[in-house]
């Protein structure tokens, strides 16, 4: 029962496809979408880990790291907008997301 | 190597899961908790891989400062979910589908997939061995010096970021008292200050 490479990047294969699946199901709810966006990003950075450490390169680690200060500022600035948006139509359903339409 | 192997399928059997969790769940809170759950099981994985500090930076970051904030958003909004989730399941043929054929790639590539036989050549940072150099002792001699652009510019996003949402969120009430120190310390004796003779008995 050797764990290798396959194996992780079946895991991280799996959970970019759940976090897909996730903006399908719940198009409705912009929270479970950025939820999603995030598995997706984490599906991600698994597998560049995983590529680095099997690979022996520690450069893929230090994209991880990128990926996370990135996945860190977009949950920020996504639920700000969220917040705003709230604040001034008292929902968040994605269909009332239109008032930019020309 | 027994050990390894029953840690990794717990760790990949408990993320999978806890992402069904996260994306079918009916309370969006408990989708926040699940998410927190697969975050620490993608930390265990890359514990397991031998990438301690990611393992760490994951823990600290998604779970303390990303999932945190999603279940104050979560909690702080008064949002009738149970009407968001109407027509989710008209969604799930079509979500099924784009998800299957993702996930058939995405076996394609793995299974069709193979090592350059040069890779360790080619290899941009070797990574040194573990009984000399820490993994995050190496991390660290690599992103200060050969990455610190990429650090330095990481930092800006952050900052940004930290501007933005600030910019966005932050909103002037009408009607709020406050403080306003210059007001206060231009005021001049004579300004505010009067002197009245009073007589006795019948008041100003």
């Amino acid at each position: 029962m050797e764990i290798g490479l396959g194996h992780y990047l079946t895991v991280s294969a799996i959970v970019f496809t759940l976090g897909v699946l996730g903006i399908f199901l719940n198009r409705k709810n912009v929270i479970i979408i950025l939820m999603s966006i995030e598995m997706m990003l984490l599906a991600v950075n698994l597998n560049l880990v995983a590529f680095s450490t099997f690979l022996h390169d520690l450069v893929g680690q230090i994209f991880a790291m990128i990926i996370l200060t990135v996945a860190a500022a977009e949950a920020a600035i996504g639920l700000a907008i969220l917040v705003v948006y709230f604040r001034n139509r008292g929902s968040i359903r994605v269909e009332d997301i239109n008032m930019m339409k020309g | 190597m027994i050990l390894q192997g029953i840690a990794f399928y717990v760790f990949a059997a408990l993320l999978v899961a806890s992402g069904v969790m996260v994306i079918s769940a009916r309370n969006p809170v408990h989708s926040v908790l699940f998410l927190i759950l697969a975050f620490f099981q993608a930390a265990g994985l890359c514990l397991l891989m031998g990438a301690e500090f990611i393992a760490m930076i994951l823990v600290i970051v998604y779970v303390g400062a990303v999932a945190v904030l999603f279940l104050f958003v979560v909690m702080m909004l008064d949002i009738n979910f149970r009407e968001l989730r109407k027509g989710a399941m008209e969604a799930l043929p079509l979500g099924a589908l784009v998800g299957l054929i993702l996930l058939a790639e995405l076996a394609a590539v793995l299974g069709g997939w193979i090592v350059a036989p040069n890779v360790a050549a080619i290899a941009g940072a070797p990574t040194p061995a573990i009984d000399q150099v820490s993994n995050t002792q190496a991390l660290g001699r690599l992103m200060y010096t050969q990455y610190v652009y990429l650090f330095q510019a990481s930092g800006i996003v952050l900052l940004i970021a930290m501007i933005g949402a600030i910019v966005l969120t932050l909103r002037h009430r009408p009607g709020v008292r406050k403080q306003n120190i210059g007001a206060q310390i231009s005021r001049r004796r004579e300004e505010v200050v009067a002197i009245r003779k009073v007589t006795t008995g019948e008041g100003v």
